[in-house]
């Protein structure tokens, strides 16, 4: 076997990607107020507690079955796919919004949730992190939140609200989010 | 118009210069001692608005699930062909350079990242973005957005015809440029290799004075994000051609070689 070839390194995604990577319809997996739909939205802070106006989110997830989305149709969205797969960028407030499904369990027994990833302006790669889902019972066998702290575990769970779900996320601080490597 | 007088900064060129030999010198002795060093460091105090911005624990290995082992999909209904050459949007011949960039994403085994979705953005050929925060008192190009897409082809190739796009000034320290770059935007064949990255172009000044590009600490990975002029992807009479490969690393499912017909 050869030795693997080394990464290209990331760099950050700077501050005006605003006009080229969101589009119509990123952050909808599913429109929004449609039957089973939530909306998944929270707030991107830095190390001040100061909001982030200039964060982009991407999510990719199950269906609500459980099963992986394989199918075309992110970016021209026609109401009736899922992809799986949404962008949102953050607001003035730091605020970002998807609407979407709750994911299902992929195999019997695991805990369901959304794979997230965040790039910000300040912010010089890419992040990796998971969504879990409140109260979920699964969640309590999970081999990453059972492998953390109860603060840490924190982090990582969203909480439910009237519209669905909340979580958000700290790039710094005494709530700093837990972030992953896959290596 | 003048300059622009929002984010004044005391802090020269020299200032910045001697923080980013510091912290090469002090990642290379890192690297001699057989620890893993992060290319780029995500904490980099040169790059002013990384302090707040930077997780100060380190991540979590996590071992990855179905879904990240898996990409998101993307086909002809997302992109259209037309998306790769920016030098159309206009009713007239945008100003500058005229390139073609071209190259290869694979996967740390070499193996091609095919069908997947390359978004690029960048400057014009003035160092301006169109971006209503862009404060750059350089001319706007009526011919010319900067914004681009494509899939890449069965052995992984994408392909952009573009401008040069000019270097800028930014607001982290006195007289701070950006070399020239263009965004990058990549899916690979899992999310855990998503990639947003800057392409930059071959002996460019700025590269030693710019602290985002030297928050990549090694050499050998800050030169894997600057093109190789390729005069084979030059074409006669018309344009300069760049090559750019790009390697997407991080967990993925088991290859499969592709089904016969499936090219
Ligand atoms: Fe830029």
């Amino acid at each position: 076997m050869s030795t693997p070839d080394r990464p290209t390194p990331g760099q950050t995604i700077g501050p005006f990607f605003g006009y080229a990577l969101p589009y119509e319809g990123d952050a909808d997996l599913v429109p929004p107020g449609s039957a089973g739909s939530i909306r998944l939205h929270g707030r991107v802070y830095d190390g001040a507690g100061n909001p982030i106006p200039d964060a982009l989110l991407e999510i990719w997830q199950t269906d609500a079955d459980g099963d992986i989305p394989q199918a075309e149709g992110s970016l021209h969205r026609d109401g009736w796919t899922f992809t799986g797969w949404g962008r949102a960028d953050t607001d003035l407030n730091g605020h970002y919004t998807f609407s979407t499904v709750l994911p299902g369990a992929a195999k019997d027994g695991a805990a369901p949730f959304f794979a997230l990833t965040v790039f910000a302006r300040g912010l010089l790669d890419k992040l990796h992190t998971r969504i879990y889902l409140p109260g979920h019972p699964a969640n309590a066998g999970d081999p990453l939140l059972v492998s953390l702290s109860e603060d840490e575990r924190a982090t990582l769970v969203a909480t439910a609200d009237a519209t669905g779900l909340r979580f958000d996320v700290h790039l710094q601080g005494d709530r700093e989010t837990t972030f992953l490597t896959y290596g | 118009m003048t300059a622009p007088t929002t984010k004044q900064s005391v802090e020269t060129q020299a200032d910045l210069s001697a923080e980013i030999a510091e912290l090469e010198k002090l990642s290379i002795e890192a690297d001699a001692e057989g620890q893993n060093v992060r290319q780029p460091l995500l904490d980099y105090p040169p790059y002013r608005s990384s302090i707040l911005r930077h997780p100060t624990k380190d991540p979590r290995h996590a071992d990855p699930e179905t879904i990240e082992l898996w990409a998101p999909c993307f086909g002809n209904s997302d992109v259209d062909p037309l998306e790769a050459d920016l030098t159309i949007a206009g009713s007239n011949e945008p100003i500058g350079e005229r390139i073609t960039v071209s190259g290869r994403v694979t996967d740390g085994e070499g193996r091609p990242v095919r069908n997947q979705l390359v978004e690029i953005w960048q400057a014009n050929s003035a160092g301006r973005y169109i971006h209503k925060r862009e404060q750059h008192p350089a001319p706007l190009d009526p011919n010319f957005t900067g914004v681009g897409r494509c899939l890449t082809d069965s052995e992984g190739r994408y392909r952009f015809q573009t401008i040069k796009p000019g270097p800028y000034p930014w607001g982290n320290h006195i007289n701070a440029w950006r070399p020239a770059h263009i965004h990058f935007s990549l899916f690979g064949r899992a999310f855990t290799q998503r990639l947003i990255t800057q392409m930059y172009f071959p002996s460019d000044p700025l590269f030693a004075l710019d602290p985002i590009y030297q928050s990549i600490t090694s050499q050998k990975d800050r030169d894997a994000l600057v093109a190789r002029y390729d005069h084979d992807l030059s074409t006669p009479e018309y344009s300069m051609g760049y090559n750019w490969d790009i390697v997407l690393t991080g967990p993925s499912r088991t290859w499969t070689e592709p089904e016969e017909g499936d090219l």
